[in-house]
């Protein structure tokens, strides 16, 4: 199980925070400094894994980027280190060619991307085009709505007048 | 350019994403931010805005959405943003879809399962799981999987069961993950459910196919007997998936579905552990994949681990573990630090079922060993740990010390200190050296041992080693007084290690007459001198003091007060610690008393004497029965005092002991009646919980009013009676607090024991697989420092070194040779002479797998036969050159000593038929691991088979 996700710059700025088992606000800032410590002072070509508190800890760089995930000790960690790049291709499929800004000024969007495919700490769907079909129904359905709202308060302004 | 590129992209963003020119604002600023401490002030100027405009009363609900999502930000930088939590909850309450989610979203980045705020946003997520629209269904979902815990789980759980035979499979497929979550949470509460999960595993979805195998995985860990019966519909699916029968859409770089093959392995694991007929279902397949599977992508690579997990875990045949052999060894020798990580691991696995594994990648692992990756390096001392025995625990414990003594973090500080306890523990050759290593870790990480350890030592130096050698205790004490004088002098020692040095030298200090009792005392004022603000180490100084004087003036001897020792009473005695006190009032009360009494209250070296103790305190009664007649009141007990309480508060009492939860209700209030329901007839009208798997959850009847229509049976009264009027409270989401018990979660039966007790089935089978194993022994010896040589010798034992000498001694048998006479106990004359026994399955052969794959003899007719009683016993008794101390006939050592040989009457022919078999192939393999180490980069020098041999002596 993945008990959370963490993207990290370089610089060690947090990018986003998914925690899937709980966390107090306090410890998720020890967790978030602990391992960034620990991750980014590590050499090239090292392990992608760290052991930290008896857990595993997945990371896997993207330019500035450092993708973590902590799982449990007796999960696989090469399975985990797909899951990251999984993601990761989802996220440039519907960016077209992610780049850090775009996960900086759409956070909430990477979180939906990320809500559907991870799950309860579980991957929960591996098939990339499901992924991307149900974002788009999504965007469209919000769309939608916005548009409608757009249309209801321009009427409201119209017979305002 | 690229700062032209960037600020495009913020532009498009700004205008379509919908934030803001502040957000965005605030994004830049914290990006441009030099420091931590800028980056915390302009977040905190931020919430200081935001905490401004949400009490505003009416905000835009548009900018409430951007609000929150600014909260999050803030949050998700470390800051406490809980002021904003309650909007987000409301905003979750939305009927426009886009806030709806966005409200979901904040609520699950805010909350936690335990917040107060959860059970506010049940009512809101009842709702949705009934809405038309997937999305918020789907919506309703997620935060279902985040949000809800155990006490609001029977809220959400008919919806979300009934959501199962949603028609969209993306509900389906989060319905059966929220299932997964409540499991985790509660197992009690979906465990009616399995039918529902089984007939998940057979949907149309690949995708809900792939998400079931989450709970069932979860389900099956814990019970794996039960489910026995899905073992070939799960091996038909892996096979399907494996033959990329699923849609293309499920290919990862070009591997068929790789995660649910990953997850349907890790279900086979527990499957077919120690269970054979399970496991043979699963050869085939794993064949197969052994197969397909290539090693060049990252993805297949995490397949073969997860077979060779799946291999090491079920029951054990020899193709497929030449197979995980195979692939095995091919991570140690990647260049990749993953996959030799891998590698490692997977070796630790394996080992399990034949120890002799690991001898052919020594070079491999002590290469990890001396890896600077420190992750690489954990992984291999968990390995060495796996693999240690009496032969080799000195050397590896003394690595695992030095490991120890140079990292600071304190979690795995910890973790080595205990698996050094433990291994000395189990492995010692000698006291001595067993007290040495302790020595050194409670030096090193004195802080971190658990205390338990430390009663340990004193303990086993006090008993000694159980046998009735006086002579060898008396000595072990000396050497442990000794270092522990000499261990004083080290400047900064842990307080537990002090405790156990002020201890041993109170107790056996004087006892050999070698140290004068002033001199002892001198050392224990020091300590407490030392360690003046540690009271406990205190109190064991002092007591120590009173045991040597008790000892000494008991023996007729004067002991004169020393100046600092008297210092040290004289400040005791004015503690502030009443026990230090106590102790220093003791002692001076003991120095008064004649020897013949100090005897009697200070026996020497009776520490380990049973102390009894009566606990009616009966010389108490003359006491109580004159008080009593005076008129104080009897004694009553605890238990009865609480009896009393109840009694005197009987409906809170009550109430809460027959919901020892205190779990939330959310059905509707029931109808007053006519036959008013108290607490005390709460429990009949319980519905029992049922485990059978496929029932209808009677119990569930009671979360809903909905849900009672089916369920007639268990409705009560007052529900009719609601039922006819048609009157209903909505009052979901608000505690019940009187009338019928809400549900109860059934207790899952624990059959843990079962699954461990299969384990060591295997176990006992392994050994067998391996003495056919051993014929195999690689001849090349790679040109690598002689420290690492001497290392791998130590680590892996002397068989590499016996085997080059067996070389001349080995002569032709016949190849049909009977496995049973193998296994009876050879002639004590040939005991260093090792002959293989049945030819085939070549465990170690790695070149061709075509050649290990048509084994001459089935394999599992010769595990069979090697089964006699006899068998292991007699590997028992093949003694070992280095072992110095095998104490008892450990688990471990059984498995890697010299194994069985020819039976002294069953002929020399016998003997040698089997070797002429091995002579051609061996050949053959020492060129095969020749190329290996060339591959993983070892230079072989020549030949030198005496190597090993020599570095033993």
């Amino acid at each position: 199980m993945i008990n959370f996700v963490l993207l990290i710059s370089r610089q060690g700025k947090v990018r986003l925070t998914k925690w899937y088992s709980p966390y107090a606000q306090k410890e998720r800032s020890k967790v978030i400094r602990e391992l960034s410590g620990l991750i980014l002072t590590r050499a090239p070509k090292l392990c992608n894994f760290v052991e930290w508190r008896g857990f595993k800890v997945v990371y896997r760089r993207y330019a500035s980027l450092y993708f973590c995930m902590c799982i449990n000790a007796d999960d696989n960690e090469l399975e985990v280190l797909e899951i990251i790049h999984h993601f990761v291709e989802i996220l440039d499929r519907y960016f077209g060619s992610v780049c850090e800004l775009d996960l900086i000024f759409n956070f909430h969007k990477a979180y939906y991307i990320l809500d559907e495919i991870l799950l309860a700490g579980e991957l929960q769907e591996s098939s990339k085009k499901n992924v991307a079909r149900l974002i788009a129904a999504q965007d469209s359905l919000v769309e939608a709505a916005k548009e409608e709202s757009n249309s209801i308060s321009n009427i409201i302004a119209q017979a305002a007048k | 350019m690229e700062q032209l590129k960037s600020i495009g992209r913020e532009l498009a963003m700004g205008s379509q994403g919908g934030s803001s020119k502040e957000f965005l604002d605030l994004v830049k600023s914290i990006g441009e931010a030099r420091s931590k401490s800028e980056e915390d002030r302009i977040i905190l100027r931020e919430l200081e805005t935001l905490r401004r405009r949400l009490s505003d009363p009416d905000i835009p609900r548009r900018k409430m959405k951007e609000y929150l999502l600014r909260l999050a930000y803030a949050e998700m930088l470390g800051h406490d943003a809980s002021f904003g939590y309650i909007h987000a909850v409301k905003m979750a309450h939305d009927d426009n879809i886009m806030l709806k989610r966005t409200g979901y979203l904040t609520v699950a980045l805010f909350l936690d399962e335990g917040h107060d705020l959860i059970i506010l946003i049940v009512n809101t997520i009842q709702k949705d799981l009934r809405s038309d629209n997937y999305l918020v269904v789907c919506a309703a979902l997620v935060a279902v999987c985040k949000l809800i815990n155990e006490e609001t789980i029977p809220a959400v759980l008919p919806q979300v069961v009934e959501l199962l035979n949603h028609p969209k499979e993306a509900v389906r497929k989060k319905a059966v993950m929220a299932l997964h979550r409540f499991h985790q949470k509660s197992p009690g509460s979906v465990s009616h459910l399995v039918s529902n999960f089984r007939k998940r595993l057979c949907d149309n979805d690949p995708g809900v196919m792939g998400a079931t195998l989450c709970p069932l995985f979860d389900l099956i860990s814990e019970d794996a007997s039960s489910y026995k019966d899905l073992v070939v519909s799960l091996v038909g699916i892996l096979k399907q998936v494996a033959e990329k029968r699923l849609p293309t859409t499920y290919d990862y770089h070009h591997m068929p579905a790789p995660f649910i093959q990953i997850k349907l392995l890790k279900i086979l694991a527990l499957l077919g552990s120690g269970d054979k007929q399970a496991s043979n279902h699963m050869y085939a397949v794993l064949t197969e994949i052994f197969r397909k599977c290539e090693s060049s992508s990252n993805i297949g690579n995490a397949i073969l681990y997860e077979c060779v997990c799946c291999v090491s875990s079920i029951y054990p045949n020899s193709k497929v573990l030449d197979a995980a052999i195979e692939a095995t060894s091919k991570f140690l020798k990647s260049e990749s630090h993953n996959l030799k990580y891998m590698g490692i691991d997977a070796l630790g696995r394996l080992i399990r079922i034949n120890p002799d594994i690991a001898e052919e990648h020594q070079l491999a692992v002590i290469d990890c060993l001396e890896d600077p990756d420190d992750t690489l390096k954990r992984k291999t001392f968990e390995l060495l740990y796996k693999m240690t025995k009496s032969t080799n625990v000195e050397v590896i414990v003394d690595r695992m010390i030095d490991y120890m003594i140079n990292i600071t973090d304190s979690h795995y500080k910890t973790e080595i200190a205990s698996r050094c306890v433990e291994l000395a523990e189990q492995f010692a050759p000698s006291n001595q050296w067993f007290i040495q290593i302790m020595n050194k870790v409670f030096e090193h990480a004195g802080d971190l041992v658990n205390p338990r350890v430390a009663h340990n030592l004193m303990r086993l130096i006090a008993e000694g080693f159980g046998e009735d050698d006086e002579g060898a205790d008396t000595q072990l004490r000396s050497s442990a007084v000794a270092s522990y004088l000499r261990i004083l002098g080290e400047p900064k020692l842990p307080s537990l290690f002090l405790q156990v040095i002020c201890w041993v030298l109170g107790e056996y200090g004087t006892a050999d007459g070698r140290h004068s009792a002033s001199y002892i005392i001198g050392k224990l004022c020091d300590v407490a001198e030392a360690h003046s603000s540690d009271d406990t180490v205190k109190a064991y100084a002092v007591s120590a003091i009173m045991k040597i004087f008790a000892f000494e003036l008991a023996a007729g001897r004067k002991v004169e007060m020393l100046p600092e020792c008297q210092t040290l009473i004289d400040e005791v005695l004015a503690s502030h610690s009443t026990d230090l006190q106590q102790r220093a009032y003791e002692f001076q009360a003991l120095l008064a008393l004649s020897p013949q009494a100090i005897e009697n209250v200070m026996p020497p070296d009776a520490s380990c004497e049973d102390i009894e103790i009566d606990t009616s305190l009966p010389f108490l009664n003359n006491y109580i029965n004159q008080a009593i007649e005076n008129g104080a009141r009897p004694y009553i007990s605890e238990s009865e005092r609480l009896g009393t309480v109840n009694t005197i508060t009987p409906a809170s009492a009550s109430h809460y002991q027959q919901d020892p939860a205190h779990s939330l209700r959310f059905e509707a209030y029931e109808l007053p009646k006519p036959r008013a329901p108290t607490p005390s007839i709460q429990p009949s009208s319980t519905p029992l919980p049922t485990i059978s798997s496929d029932l209808v959850p009677v119990s569930e009847a009671t979360y809903t009013t909905r849900e009672e229509q089916h369920n007639p049976k268990v409705q009560t009264l007052a529900d009719q009676i609601s039922a006819e009027i048609g009157v209903r409270l909505k009052l979901e989401g608000v505690q019940k607090k009187w009338g019928q018990q809400t549900y109860s979660s059934p207790s899952a039966p624990s059959t843990s024991s079962s699954s461990t007790q299969k384990a060591t089935n295997g176990m006992v089978t392994s050994d067998t697989i391996r003495q056919s194993s051993l014929d195999s022994r690689k001849q090349q010896v790679p040109e690598v420092s002689a420290e690492k040589q001497r290392l791998a010798a130590s680590l892996f034992g002397k068989k590499a070194a016996e085997k080059k000498a067996q070389g001349g001694t080995r002569r032709p048998v016949k190849e049909s040779q009977p496995a049973v006479a193998t296994s009876a106990p050879e002639p004590p004359k040939e005991e260093k002479v090792v002959v293989p026994v049945a030819p085939p399955p070549d465990l170690l052969d790695l070149g061709e797998p075509s050649e290990t794959a048509t084994p001459t003899i089935d394999p599992f007719k010769q595990l069979e036969g090697l089964l006699g009683p006899g068998a292991s016993s007699d590997v028992v008794s093949a003694p070992s050159p280095s072992v110095s101390a095998v104490k008892t006939p450990d688990l471990m050592s059984m498995f890697t000593d010299p194994p069985p040989v020819v039976d002294s009457k069953s002929s020399e022919k016998g003997v040698v038929s089997s070797t002429i078999a091995k002579k051609g192939p061996n050949v053959k393999e020492a060129l095969q691991k020749d190329a290996a180490a060339r591959q993983v980069g070892v230079t072989p020098s020549g030949n030198n088979p005496n190597l090993f041999k020599d570095l033993l002596g």
